[in-house]
């Protein structure tokens, strides 16, 4: 899933002090999952801003309002009349959201509440980690299931490089080091020899190195 | 001498089954000419080549192929160090071509420490293609004579390809395989990292040694001799895939005030001595940062002087 961290608050109502009428707007998918962007962190984020706006003593109408997903046409007809009403909408979905939000509504100033993180999971409850970085070209068949492209710092396709520490990264001990898991795990696995292929440089073309990318499903385009 | 891939100092050197001696060097922070050249001239004639590193620990510095191109005008053989953390395909290529038009040789590739070590935290890192894919891009443009996208290029740059091998990292079991990844790509020969744990170092080689490595490339051994027990502490624990056994720090604090540097070098001949007559070992690399004075004294204390002729 895409997983988000709200904008610090300040920066948040430094957005939107300037509108008399802003739609706090959730998107109840992904973003919901990491509790940062769903219709509940609406409700909470506008309640906190209608308490700011009280103590800086402006006049401003703050509603909240949330949809299934800010990525599809067909779930925004319950929020047509909200975000007509908004002079301002401070979208709480990731980065497609609030784009996709801002592209039907092109008169209306729709601002971003939310920093897209990553594509990850949840590795614990409130711990999410990163696991794909949409390369577009899948090799996980080659690295045990463990994506270095995502979880090297150098998404070196033939590590572990010379920092990796006890199962650490170099930048950080925090981090673990892939390289270290994936040649692990194909020694335990008895596949030793999938590693001594040399993987050869990566064509970046399917990556966002190829520009801006569309996805086509033959039989259901129009 | 027809068969030499480069036709390098340092090439010859080795071919000629001499043991190798390697030094290092960084470029200035700007554009200092003049204290570039002091350091270098302390390792003139002291070694066959010199490592000019590029943006080591990710600290932007004068850019490594500008300053091999002075170590050439000063008579100094440089080994060009190429990291990947800083160019894509196209300029990791055109930089190749341009310095073997400025008449570089040897070329050292490496993956680059990551830019959040260094000063610069901040940039986008590139890492387009690894050190095991540059080495067989160098390879490819030097033997078959073209670009990684299979096009012809006009006149092949004749390097001697280098590579670095930390027998020292995590995991340990796998490094001897992953200096045989390096080898199978294209490297005609090899600078470990700095070595202190002599025994896992022992085992390293003779595990290459069996796998017959040390017949396919020349394997130099890393030296870079302690100054202090403060710098012996923070290799320990700062530096990542760093070993430094406990032994060596206590035996460098025993040494007592003011002579913890002359155990530093002692221990770093001790080192050289047995690495002189270790099988698979083809010579040494010297890594004294900073420290560029002291070469010529080690060298000669460890018996290298007068450096081969070839």
């Amino acid at each position: 899933m895409i997983v988000g961290k709200q904008k610090p608050f300040e920066v948040i109502w430094d957005m939107i002090k300037e509108y008399k009428k802003v739609l706090i707007f959730g998107c109840n998918t992904c973003v919901a999952i990491c509790h940062e962007g769903g219709n509940k962190e609406a409700e909470i984020l506008a309640s906190m801003l209608r308490m700011k706006a009280k103590q800086e003593g402006l006049e401003m109408e703050i509603k909240n309002r949330g949809i299934e997903r800010q990525c599809e046409h067909e779930f925004f007809d319950s929020a047509n009349e909200q975000i007509e009403w908004a002079d301002a909408v401070l979208s709480i979905a990731c980065g497609a959201g609030v784009q996709f939000t801002a592209e039907k509504w092109p008169k209306k100033i729709i601002l971003p509440g939310l920093n897209t993180t990553f594509i990850g999971v949840v590795e614990r409850p409130g711990l999410f980690a990163e696991r794909c970085l949409m390369c577009g070209d899948c090799i996980l068949h080659l690295t045990g299931g463990l994506c270095p492209i995502a979880r090297c710092s150098k998404s070196l396709l033939n590590g572990p490089c010379g920092g990796s520490s006890k199962g650490k990264c170099e930048i950080s001990k925090e981090v673990d080091c892939v390289w270290d898991m994936i040649v692990r795990k194909k020694m335990e696995q008895g596949r030793l020899e999938d590693l001594l292929r040399i993987t050869p440089a990566k064509d970046w073309q399917t990556s966002r190195d190829g520009g801006p990318r569309k996805s086509v499903k033959e039989g259901l385009v129009e | 001498m027809n068969d030499l891939k480069s036709g390098s100092n340092l090439e010859k050197v080795l071919s000629a089954g001499h043991f190798a001696f390697t030094g290092e060097c960084g470029p200035p922070k700007g554009a200092n000419i003049d204290h570039l050249k002091e350091k270098i001239a302390h390792l003139k004639g002291m070694v066959d080549a010199v490592n000019i590193t590029d943006n080591q620990t990710a600290v932007v510095r004068m850019s490594s192929w500008a300053a091999s191109a002075i170590l050439i005008q000063e008579g100094i053989e440089p080994n060009f160090q190429m990291v990947c953390r800083d160019r894509n395909r196209l300029a990791i290529q055109s930089d190749i071509l341009g310095a073997y038009a400025v008449g570089i040789r040897n070329m050292l590739c490496l993956s680059g420490d990551h830019q959040r070590f260094g000063n610069h935290p901040q940039a986008k890192n590139v890492f387009d293609i690894d050190s095991m894919q540059l080495i067989a891009l160098a390879k490819k443009m030097r033997d078959e004579g073209k670009f990684l996208n299979e096009e012809e290029l006009d006149v092949a740059p004749r390097l001697f390809i280098g590579a670095a091998s930390n027998p020292f990292a995590d995991p340990t079991e796998f490094r001897v395989y992953r200096l045989a990844k390096k080898i199978a790509s294209g490297a005609d020969f090899i600078q470990t990292q700095c070595i202190y744990n002599m025994d896992l170092f022992r085992d390293f080689m003779k595990k290459a040694v069996d796998m017959g490595l040390h017949e396919k490339c020349y394997i130099l051994a890393g030296v870079t001799p302690m100054k202090s027990v403060g710098m012996a502490q923070y290799m320990a624990k700062a530096v990542p895939g760093m070993d430094v056994p406990e032994s060596l720090i206590n035996r460098l604090r025993g040494a007592g005030k003011g002579k913890t540097a002359e155990e530093g070098i002692k221990f770093a001949l001790e080192q050289i001595e047995e690495f002189k007559e270790m099988e698979g070992v083809a010579g040494v690399h010297l890594m004294a940062i900073e420290w560029e004075h002291k070469v010529p004294e080690i060298a000669e204390r460890a018996g290298l002087l007068p450096r081969p002729k070839v």
